[in-house]
């Protein structure tokens, strides 16, 4: 079994003699309750932090990519420029249409926003660094990911406006025509693991990443993990050229502020559900395995700012074919070979 | 086998808190001045023309949908037999490339009918 952080955190309780005094006078299930809460909410507040400091980092990529400076005047090379930003949207006017689809409106940007937290749960962090070891972790993860696109529909079904409604439907044909390749392309990975839970996905990968036994998985999933970002060159969610905001046209404020922060946690995940498949997770030398996650997964956000800065958005039928009649087949080819090379071996 | 699924419950609880607290707190905070142009659909033009957007979505949407659930459901069952698969050794791989092989003929039919041409009369 994995040493989850829970585990770790009753180690320490148990040293300082804290543990013992607290099961003196409650029930065991309590304490865990208790702690585990302490977890989600440490673990949630970090990626908060780490997400607005996205928002900064994208712009700055972005702006040196393009010969600019960027935000410079909020703190020293604008570092406070998220906290501004987050003050900014928290005392803004809410305006929304009166013909908008209120409940739905409301709870779109919930239903975007929680899963992706919710996902953060079963990343291995460092080597006991992960919140929980599921038996059936990379199924798990690969579903739960994919449940903020209903946020999205949700929004854009709700506003009854025209760019939005627009791009949920774009959103809905890109998603289904990236998840399956996605999923099947994973499908490699737990072929050479032999197991389902994700720290043993990364355990299977001491010594030699599966980027390297698995480099056609790797790119399909890679592809598939930038449109199921909504992210350049398939950000057919925002498509700010022809369709305004996208699905977001008609949000302001808070409500606003949380689909941005769920693109942006969510960019976060991508980051680390890429390290751990195929990047060896906190596998490395020397270094404790933490700071190797933390390197590898802002490699892989600094290469998706990269991509971001540098493709333009393909048209939408491009869009299908790319994901239909090139990355579908090329995944179950992969499926082909890895399972023949391995039946052979 | 349920264990490590309080962990999932809690931070879930956590999620929905953050937005939950911020939907308040903004909602105390900010002002509030509504007027009439402010209601109004975001659209080109002086004057919105609203009505009901939802409305005359391509079917192509649902040809796709389609071909979806057939690769989804194909996919969940590929994972138990990608997880088992050392144990079970190349019998088991050719009896998965059979599956796999009907559906690829299903597919090979859509692409050859035009089920997955984005534009099209339909």
């Amino acid at each position: 079994m994995t040493t989850t952080m829970y585990d770790s955190l009753v180690g320490i309780l148990s040293q300082l003699g804290v543990y013992q005094i607290l099961s003196g006078f409650l029930p065991e299930i309590v304490i865990r309750i208790m702690l585990v809460l302490a977890i989600a909410g440490v673990v949630a507040t970090v990626a908060s932090l780490i997400l607005a400091y996205l928002t900064w980092l994208e712009r700055k990529v972005l702006s040196d990519i393009q010969q600019r400076i960027g935000p410079m005047r909020t703190g020293p090379h604008g570092l406070l420029q998220p906290i501004a930003d987050g003050i900014k949207l928290l005392v803004k006017e809410d305006v929304h249409p009166k013909t908008i689809d209120k409940w739905v409106f409301l709870l779109a940007p919930i239903v975007m926003f929680v899963p992706v937290v919710v996902v953060l749960a079963v990343i291995p962090f460092g080597k006991t660094l992960v919140m929980t070891d599921l038996s059936v972790g990379i199924v798990f993860l690969l579903a739960v990911s994919s449940l903020p696109t209903l946020g999205i529909i949700m929004a854009s079904w709700a506003q009854n406006n025209k760019y939005a409604v627009l791009a949920g439907l774009r959103r809905a044909a890109e998603i289904i025509s990236y998840e399956i390749s996605m999923v099947l392309a994973a499908i490699g990975v737990v072929l050479l693991a032999g197991t389902l839970s994700l720290p043993g996905i990364v355990e299977a990968q001491t010594g030699l990443p599966y980027i390297i036994l698995q480099p056609l998985g790797f790119l399909i999933f890679f592809i598939g993990l930038l449109a199921d970002l909504g992210r350049i060159p398939f950000d057919f969610q925002e498509s700010e050229s022809e369709l305004v905001a996208g699905y977001t046209t008609e949000y302001s404020g808070m409500k606003f502020s949380f689909f941005f922060l769920a693109e942006y946690l969510e960019l976060f995940v991508a980051g680390g559900i890429l390290t751990t498949l195929y990047l060896g997770g906190w596998n490395g030398p020397f270094l404790p395995s933490w700071l190797w996650f933390a390197i590898k997964t802002f490699i892989v956000i600094w290469v998706i700012l990269w991509i971001r800065a540098t493709l333009p958005r393909v048209r939408i039928d491009q869009l299908l074919d790319i994901g239909w009649k090139w990355l579908l087949p090329l995944a179950l080819l992969n499926i082909a070979i890895t399972g023949g090379v391995l039946a052979v071996m | 086998m349920m264990s490590g699924y309080m962990e999932i419950a809690l931070i879930t609880i956590v999620g929905i808190l953050f937005p939950v607290i911020a939907f308040v707190a903004s909602w105390l905070l900010r002002p509030s001045h509504p007027n009439d142009e402010k209601f109004t659909i975001y659209e080109c033009g002086e004057i919105a023309l609203g009505g009901d957007s939802r409305k005359n979505i391509g079917i192509q949407f649902y040809l796709f949908a389609l071909i979806f659930v057939i690769f989804d459901v194909e996919a969940i069952f590929l994972y138990p037999w990608a997880v088992s698969f050392g144990g079970l050794g190349a019998f088991a791989f050719i009896e998965m490339m059979i599956f796999i092989g009907v559906l690829v003929a299903g597919y090979a039919y859509a692409w050859k009918i035009g089920a997955l041409e984005w534009v099209g009369d339909a």
